[in-house]
């Protein structure tokens, strides 16, 4: 497949999930469990994204000792868990990563 | 009634604070999109015909590590599934608008501007309220535009060794942070995070996000369900 054509693939599947829910999704058709379990959807695969850049090194293996990853990602979720800003999480990662590989 | 202008601008108000942390989100794409092959063309492709940050980020992470179009569009479908729970909740405001204004929405509902707007719709009845969601959502529209275009010519600036890649777990940690501190939230994102982070070399296809997200899923039915009894 071209690269143009998974763009349009994943726009089209993007939107039909955006379609659906404002022209075809009644209220009705979900009831509180269904959207309880929905409600979880964030939790359960934004993490997929999350660990494995944190935890594997370029080549796929897993990574524990020496990767300053880890460490960096522990205070971004300590920053964001007490501060609730999504700005203030990404900036002190970022910054605690660097300050990992130039500075220590 | 207000006029649809002031509506609309209203929208463009509400949404503004949000859009701080999508700044440096788009500017990453647009850097990392040229990183992993894409052209600049393509880059602004996606950001112009996908309109999402978490499902452009999918797409060039499983892209990058070799996933076929199939693993990646379903993968992009999975990330998106949270979009038909926003429906539940949106779609009785909009239920009297004309077909036409359905589709052009659809295009700006993004969550920035889903969660803003949802606010102003559930205490407002006028007829064009429905305006505020167009002005949030043409908002995160100009502001992605343009930090996926900034991102792209940036790109080749930005030395390597920054290691800006890692901005993107950060980012998707950062939009988790309302669910650290939930109880059950934490035990899915451990549990999704193990499947992925273990299973990376062994399910096949590169479909490790969607098998993790559907683990993840499947022990907050159980969860959700184990909890409530105890109550």
């Amino acid at each position: 497949m071209s690269n143009w054509a998974l763009i349009i693939y994943c726009g089209v599947i993007t939107y039909l999930t955006r379609f659906s829910m404002i022209a075809l999704i009644k209220k009705e058709m979900f009831n509180n469990r269904i959207r309880q379990v929905l409600s979880y959807v964030p939790s359960a695969i934004f993490p997929a994204i999350i660990f494995p850049a944190i935890f594997l090194d370029d080549s796929g293996s897993i990574l524990i000792e020496n990767n300053p990853k880890i460490m960096a990602a522990l205070i971004a979720a300590l920053i964001g868990i007490f501060s609730r800003s999504i700005i203030a999480t990404i900036f002190s990662g970022l910054a605690s990563y660097w300050f990992l590989i130039f500075v220590v | 009634m207000k006029s649809n202008l002031k509506v609309f601008l209203k929208g463009i108000i509400d949404v503004s604070p949000l859009m701080i942390p999508v700044i440096p989100f788009g500017l990453i794409f647009g850097v990392l999109s040229i990183d992993v092959g894409f052209s600049p063309l393509e880059t602004m492709g996606m950001s112009l015909i996908v309109f999402g940050g978490a499902s452009q980020i999918v797409l060039l992470q499983l892209f990058s590590g070799g996933a076929s179009s199939l693993v990646i569009i379903s993968s992009v479908g999975a990330v998106n599934s949270r979009h038909l729970l926003y429906g539940a909740v949106v779609s009785e405001h909009l239920s009297d608008l004309k077909l036409i204004w359905k589709i052009i929405i659809s295009y700006f509902l993004i969550d920035q501007a889903y969660a803003i707007s949802n606010e102003y719709l559930k205490k407002n009845k006028d007829q064009n309220r429905y305006f505020h969601l167009v002005g949030a959502g043409a908002t995160c529209w100009v502001i992605w535009q343009s930090t996926t275009f900034l991102g792209i010519i940036l790109g080749a600036a930005i030395p390597e060794k920054l290691g800006l890649s890692f901005a993107v777990p950060l980012t998707f940690l950062a939009l988790l942070v309302n669910d650290f501190r939930k109880f059950i939230n934490v035990i899915v994102i451990v549990v999704s995070g193990l499947v992925a982070t273990l299973g990376y070399n062994y399910i096949p296809f590169k479909a490790y996000a969607i098998v993790a997200g559907l683990t993840g899923l499947l022990a907050a039915m159980i969860l959700t369900r184990t909890v409530k009894k105890n109550e």
